[in-house]
């Protein structure tokens, strides 16, 4: 799939779910069937996937916990990644009829 | 055994609610033996396993039976799962089902609902479930997904309705299925009995595979469609499980705690119950899930075998079903000494009806 628009505002494809787990002290990606332990920084990203925010707000507001780094181009390439593996919604605001 | 170190945490629960079940399905997997409904625990019971498995690292539950849907605190068993963090997938065959209850489910926040079906044509998947249920799927398909909950499907798949998964597919899409879970029959419990007569051929099984290419040609694209390979046909085992005590846990009607759906069948492994330890202890210390956990405990020819962290010996439950002995390598795997056992099964397929099926009996059970 090809990278968001920096306008675009991803979102978890349902009935995908994050779970932070205290016993193993990381982001859990919970999917039908299948359960994903996320890195540090996919949870943060996927964390911020709300619907609401834009990729814009999105990389600035990582930008603002790491100050000083150039965040961009990672996290287009994972949201682009995240769609492909079918964790998040497909991006274009036309809503396909089934 | 391993350390204690290696353990880790279980990943998912398999909640057996009953094991009452208003279908006969031929192929059922679940063990002969059928616990009764004053053996089933608690509401109360049920809701501290949910709590301690959510401590305990478990991330998604699987609600199943038989028919979960005949234990009347389903909702507020749902709840106490959402609560605990858990992803929570409910699986039905859908009898019982009502547009009513099917909001409840939504309600208490189900997350998603595995509808299952057994063949394409009506008649044909009556015959296999024993009794007239289709059309009450069909509807059922229709509450879950007006309730808006992600409606998936599964079907178990044999030799009677192995040549319809084309069909299958293009009926589950229509149906508005996101995804189809196609399994082979396991033989386990009941379905072993009917092994001779569900057992497909290597062609039909060709055939079949051809099928699910062109399926998902024309619905991988709004569904996803996934494939239980058949193992007896297979050169090496299924990696049981992804390893014995290592992913995931099950908890039966009565309370037993099993390290797969299918090992209540080992008579020579004793099961602790919820009902007098912790779940905790059970995952990390009772000796039945310490039993194969690692691969100290393998012979040859797995224990030299450079496959054995990838599919662990195979299935436990088959190596003591087919060989007597839990402890064996599982006889689908061409290198085990008894592979002969399966082999000869294989090639005896397709065989003429010896007396024909026998349904599932729940008789006193519901
Ligand atoms: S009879 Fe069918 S629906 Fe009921 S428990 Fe067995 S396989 Fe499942
Ligand atoms: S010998 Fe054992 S470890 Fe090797 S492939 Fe067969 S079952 Fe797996």
């Amino acid at each position: 799939m090809k990278q968001p628009a920096l306008s675009d505002r991803p979102k978890l494809r349902r009935p995908a779910r994050l779970k932070y787990d205290p016993a193993r002290e990381t982001e859990l990606l919970l999917l039908p069937e299948r359960v994903v332990r996320l890195n540090p920084s996919a949870g943060a990203i996927l964390r911020l996937c709300d619907g609401e925010r834009s990729v814009a707000a999105i990389i600035e507001r990582l930008e603002r916990n790491y100050p000083g780094s150039d965040l961009k181009g990672d996290v287009l390439e994972f949201l682009a990644t995240a769609a492909d593996k079918g964790w998040l919604e497909p991006w274009t605001s036309v809503t396909l009829t089934p | 055994m391993v350390g204690a170190m290696d353990i880790g945490y279980p990943y998912a629960l398999t909640a057996e609610l009953t094991h009452r079940c208003p279908l006969r399905c031929v192929y059922c997997s679940n063990p002969l033996e059928l616990e009764r409904r004053e053996a089933e625990l608690t509401t109360d019971e049920w809701l501290d396993v949910l709590d301690q498995a959510g401590r305990l690292g478990v991330a998604q539950v699987h609600f199943t039976g038989g028919e979960p849907l005949a234990r009347a605190d389903l909702e507020p068993l749902i709840r106490k799962a959402r609560e605990a963090g858990l992803f929570v997938n409910l699986i039905t065959s859908g009898v019982g089902l009502t547009a009513k209850r099917a909001q409840q489910l939504a309600d208490a926040g189900v997350d998603s609902v595995q509808l299952s079906v057994q063949a394409s044509v009506p008649e044909l998947s009556d015959f296999i479930a024993g009794t007239r249920a289709f059309e009450r799927k069909r509807q059922a398909a229709v509450w879950i997904r007006e309730a808006g909950i992600p409606l998936h499907m599964n079907a178990v798949l044999h030799r009677l309705n192995l040549q319809l998964v084309e069909e299958l597919a293009e009926m589950c899409a229509s149906w508005g299925a996101e995804r189809l879970e196609l399994a082979n029959a396991q033989y386990y419990g009941w379905a072993l009995r009917n092994r001779s007569l569900l057992l497909p051929s290597r062609e039909e099984l060709r055939e079949a595979e051809e099928a699910l290419r062109r399926a998902k040609e024309r619905f991988g694209h709004r569904m996803e469609l996934i494939w239980v390979i058949p193992d007896y046909h297979e050169e090496y085992p299924k990696p049981c499980m992804g390893g014995w005590g290592r992913w995931s846990m099950t908890v039966s009607p009565d309370g037993r705690v099993l390290p797969c759906t299918a090992a209540s069948e080992i008579r020579t492994l004793q099961f602790e119950n919820v009902k007098r330890r912790d779940l905790a202890w059970i995952w990390r210390e009772s000796p039945s899930f310490n039993a194969f956990r690692g691969s100290d405990w393998m012979p040859e020819p797995c224990r030299s075998c450079e496959r054995k962290e990838l599919d662990f010996g195979g299935c436990r439950c088959q190596a003591y079903l087919l060989a007597g002995d839990a402890g064996q390598t599982d006889p689908v795997c061409h290198r085990s000494p008894h592979h002969r056992l399966v082999a000869e099964t294989v090639s005896g397929a397709p065989k003429q009806a010896a007396g024909g099926f026998t349904w599932r009996t729940t008789g006193e059970n519901l």
